[in-house]
């Protein structure tokens, strides 16, 4: 069977997209075949700075050919029916249709419609340039004189030529023939720009590959990876170093060479008193290289390795000296900064942060790092922390954004601010927290655990959340700008793993501060005068307490967020939505412990049942308590109970006591206790169903079983609003 | 020291090779500019339909990068050699790399690469794709794509190349401090370095640029710049439907003005961080009123 072979070569492509690109061409490629009809056994796709390659195995020479039979009108039927099948059917006259008899319906037309199965040729030569024209780059340029004029071809650098062959391995291909922006597709392509400037010719994938690969071009870039890593693996084996790896710097990299030739260069001892981050630092990001470690050592070697693209003719002397001067040139940089940082203590460089604006609405860098700080130490108590530590971490941990080591390398940002602390004599507990007060970055990050980290972290986090939600900057949709919910997400895992307020109320108290500030800017900005600004203080009454607005609708962005988090962990969010939907719940752990409970408890026989008790008594209650135009939501009269039918007797006391002991336990935060207490309802939930009409004739009777399933109702609300609860 | 290594040397050099290609070699234009690409040899003529290739070397003012002298690498005043060809010729690498060797980079001993760096002046509203080039790890020269200059679409594209002459002297020289540079190639007391010829300016001008420019007057002199591009914009403006605007260059250069009065300003760090941005936009709205003015004269192919 035929394979394709597609080259379109260009001038370097972003390392970064080479990739995706490869990927977007095979799916776009194949699916427009698939699309079509035209099956194929394999695709493969590949990337250099200058190429994107794919290879299509297994395609017909051919589509298959379609036969299609279309019922015209009976014989002797008006002029127009017979015209309009003929026109639909494509013949141009009635002797090219058959005539078939219906015993039925007696003679009709009948036109047998076949169509070849196309090409593969034609059909690769239809989708290819539409494909090419509209690839999705996700940034495209127009080029050359063609580019003066509109709708010219865009490509992600300029391309300069495309290989397109389609052919089967025994016969010699054909050109897939097609032309896009003055390119026509032939069989022409470069090898190494330096080490092979003459054009190859190639005709299917296999001798192209191999002609790439004597023309200095690795086509596959794992292949690349692989070169790279071990030689570097190999080059500092031999020295007795080993080799940093770093994963996202080798993809990288691969995406710069055609022909890796890894290379070693060294840097003097001295540099090595800058730390270890900074030296990566610089040396990876300015340079793309990887840094090596003395053997069997945590500590750097002053070494590096470089990837060059060529094999040079002195061995590569030239191009590692060049490489180390620049390196000792970035070096020397990040060695004055480092020096010079140390001579400016962390605090005085306070008054820098009072002159950068964190948000025109918010204020200062300074004004935050105050709001920060009052947080941190109104915290500390909450989370077990030294409330003047947290305070003095938090006054210190943004200082570091104006050191020049962390202007010139933002990724080092805490750690830097860390070492500095260190080095001018503040406590390990301020330490650890300047730096890792941005924690957790990421899923997979982790959480501190020392008490005065915890105390800026989360205050870090709530200060933007409290600040962004003041002036009603929230995430909508895919926007989120200030990263708000991964702060949420943070707070949320520091809760979970044993930090435990009331959300609301710290919520609430740091609007305050967050007002102050507002108010600040908006006279610095628009000056004396205009006297509105901020959102109004909207209080509301919730949990027993007035609270603002604003504070509850980031409760419930918090509890959205809590979803998505538990959900990820297999929590079902119906029983989140049930503990939310009681008020006063900001208790992040407490929230999480009763739903463990109650997905614990609803997975019982006792569980299941009492659910599904509670489901027909809010039913009823619904039903009647429309009719009646009334709610019923009083205490039953537990005499005209005990006078009632044993089934009604035995429920009635059962809720008092079940109810008594769950909110007894809730008391204690024995959330399974309460569970327990409510599955000793299920037997006389069932019964009573059973044995109990509840419209009695009796109206009296009647208002107090309708009372009694209330009662059920109200004692299931001691542990979730069950009525949120699917199933 | 050869006469070609020497920092002249090297550009009389690559005034030749771009010559060669049929390069009008033109002088720095007389005005403060932070970049060889505010040259309206290059600003304007990038807009519009006409061909244009011109090359030329342009002193860049940064005054923020001022070190004192001090620093090897760092200077508030340098040189920048411009090549725009419009529209890009197809084998511009080729001629960038031949240029290279024309200078003494030897392509069979050097590792050159052309690393992703797209290209954006928000002062001139204008951006663009392409590399920056790197000669054994050291960014010598920027390659850029014109694809939109003063907001308007570049139709056709023009290939932007911008060596950093020091620093590619540098490299050429194997010297690590800027002011070791061999300036003339000239042997014994008529041997000139590139510190003979700068290191004093840099001082001045870094105490100029960091404690002494008068910043009321600054101040001034941008409101002052930004009225006058505005008047002459005004006053050059076409009097009919068809006809031509007459003054386009005059509003360019206020144009250039504040947008170097502006550098002065941040340099002197009394402009905020809101503010900055609110200054980058005044400068780029004179910069698309300029492009446009620009584009209805008879270089502007109107």
């Amino acid at each position: 069977m035929p394979d394709l072979l597609l080259e379109l070569r260009s001038e370097e492509i972003p390392a970064r997209m080479q990739r995706r690109a490869a990927e977007d061409l095979k799916k776009l490629v194949t699916d427009a075949l698939v699309e079509r009809g035209f099956l194929y056994e394999g695709a493969r796709a590949f990337s250099t700075p200058r190429r994107l390659a794919l290879h299509i195995a297994g395609l017909p020479a051919r589509g298959e050919a379609v036969r299609e039979e279309r019922r015209g009108p009976r014989v002797g039927a008006p002029d127009a029916a017979v015209q309009g099948f003929l026109k639909g059917a494509g013949l141009t006259s009635l002797d090219q249709a058959k005539t078939v008899t219906d015993p039925k319906k007696g003679e009709f037309y009948l036109a047998v419609i076949e169509r070849p199965g196309r090409e593969t040729l034609d059909v690769l030569a239809e989708i290819l340039p539409e494909i090419i024209r509209t690839f999705p780059w996700p940034k495209s340029m127009r080029w050359g004189a063609a580019s003066a004029e509109p709708g010219a071809l865009r490509w992600v650098r300029p391309l300069q030529s495309i290989v397109a062959t389609f052919g089967p391995e025994t016969e010699t291909p054909e050109i897939v023939p097609f032309s896009i922006g003055g390119i026509a597709a032939g069989t022409v392509t470069y090898g190494h720009r330096f080490l092979a400037p003459d054009p190859i010719e190639v005709r299917r994938f296999d001798d192209y590959i191999q002609a790439l690969e004597r023309a200095k071009v690795i086509l596959d870039p794992e292949r690349r990876k692989d070169v790279i890593l071990h030689d570097a693996r190999d080059l500092a084996f031999a020295r007795g170093l080993d080799l940093v790896e770093d994963e996202g710097l080798l993809e990288e990299v691969s995406g710069l060479v055609e022909w890796p030739v890894v290379l070693m260069g060294s840097f003097d001892e001295s540099f090595l008193d800058i730390p270890a981050e900074a030296i990566r630092a610089t040396i990876r990001a300015n340079q793309k290289c990887f840094v090596l470690r003395k053997g069997g050592s945590e500590d750097l070697a002053p070494a590096f390795i470089l990837v060059s693209n060529l094999v040079a003719s002195d061995g590569g002397q030239a191009i590692t000296a060049g490489n180390e001067r620049v390196v000792r040139a970035r070096l020397s940089d990040a060695k004055f900064f480092w020096e010079t940082d140390r001579a400016i203590r962390l605090e005085d460089r306070l008054p820098k942060l009072d002159a950068i604006v964190f948000h025109e609405k918010l204020g200062t860098q300074g004004e935050r790092i105050a709001r920060i700080a009052a947080l941190a130490r109104a915290l500390a108590p909450l989370v077990g922390a030294d409330p003047a530590l947290a305070e003095r971490a938090a006054r210190l941990a943004k200082a570091d954004l104006v050191t020049e080591m962390v202007g010139e390398f933002p990724e080092l940002q805490g750690l830097m601010g860390r070492k500095y602390a260190a080095l001018q004599g503040e406590h390990d507990s301020v330490c650890a927290a300047i730096e890792e007060h941005y924690k957790p970055v990421g899923p997979s990050d982790r959480v501190p655990s020392d008490p005065v980290s915890i105390a800026v972290a989360l205050a870090d986090k709530l200060d933007t959340l409290v600040g962004f939600w003041a002036i009603n900057e929230k995430p909508t949709g895919s926007k989120d700008p200030f990263a708000l919910r991964r702060a949420a997400l943070g707070v949320i895992r520091y809760l979970l793993e044993g930090g435990r307020f009331n959300l609301v109320m710290v919520l609430d108290g740091h609007a305050e501060r967050v007002d102050e500030s507002i108010k600040k800017a908006h006279l610095a900005s628009a000056g004396p005068g205009l006297v509105s600004f901020g959102q109004a203080f909207s209080p509301i009454a919730w949990g027993g307490r007035q609270v603002r607005s604003n504070s509850l609708d980031l409760l419930a962005f918090f509890a959205d967020r809590l979803k998505v988090y538990l959900r990820d962990q297999g929590a079902r969010h119906d029983l989140i939505d049930a503990v939310f939907a009681l008020p006063g719940q900001d208790d992040l752990l407490m929230v999480v412990r009763r739903v463990e409970a109650l997905a614990k408890f609803l997975d019982t026989e006792d569980g299941k049942n009492l659910l599904a008790g509670y489901k027909r008594a809010a039913n009823i209650l619904r039903i009647e308590e429309k009719k009646d135009g009334r709610a019923y939501d009083a205490a039953p009269d537990s005499g005209l109970a005990a006078a009632g039918e044993p089934a009604e007797r035995a429920l009635a006391e059962a809720l008092a006591k079940a109810r008594e002991t769950a909110s007894a336990a809730i008391a204690r935060e024995d959330f399974a206790g309460a569970m327990q207490a409510l599955s000793t309802l299920r037997a006389p939930v069932d019964a009573f169903f059973q044995d109990v009409t509840v419209n009695a004739p009796d109206p009296k009777l009647r208002e107090n079983r309708l009372l009694l399933l209330n009662a059920l109702r109200a004692a299931t609300r001691e542990v979730a609003e069950f009525a949120k609860i699917e199933g | 020291m050869s006469q070609k290594k020497s920092f002249q040397g090297l550009i009389l050099t690559l005034q030749e090779f771009w010559a060669a290609q049929g390069c009008v070699i033109l002088q720095p234009y007389d005005m403060e500019v932070g970049a060889g690409t505010f040259h309206p040899a290059t600003t304007l003529r990038a807009l519009g339909p006409k061909p244009w290739k011109a090359a030329y070397v342009q002193p860049s003012r940064r005054p923020k990068d001022g070190r004192y002298g001090e620093n090897p690498n760092r200077l508030q005043h340098y040189y920048q050699f411009q090549v725009i060809l419009k529209p890009n010729p197809p084998n511009l690498q080729e001629l960038y790399l031949a240029s290279l060797a024309a200078i003494g980079v030897d392509l069979k001993l050097h590792d050159i690469r052309f690393v992703e760096d797209d290209w954006e002046s928000p002062t001139l509203g204008a951006w663009g794709l392409g590399w920056e080039c790197w000669c054994d790890g050291m960014e010598v020269s920027q390659f850029t794509y014109f694809q939109q200059v003063a907001g308007f679409e570049c139709a056709p594209v023009a290939g932007e190349l911008t060596y950093g002459l020091e620093r590619l002297a540098m490299y050429v020289q194997g010297v690590e401090n800027v002011y070791d540079l061999d300036f003339n190639g000239a042997e014994g007391p008529d041997r000139i370095t590139y510190g003979d010829v700068f290191l004093q300016a840099e001082q001045e001008y870094s105490r100029h640029n960091f404690e002494a420019a008068d910043t009321a007057m600054l101040f001034r002199q941008f409101t002052d710049a930004e009225a006058a591009c505005r008047t002459y914009l005004a006053a050059g403006a076409p009097e009919a439907e068809g006809e031509r605007h007459r003054m386009a260059q005059p509003a360019y250069d206020q144009c250039i003005k504040a947008s170097h009065v502006f550098n002065l300003l941040d340099a002197r760090g009394v402009i905020s961080v809101t503010e900055r941005q609110s200054y980058i936009l005044r400068v780029r709205d004179l910069a698309k009123a300029c492009g446009a003015a620009w584009l209805k004269t008879a270089a502007g192919g109107a």
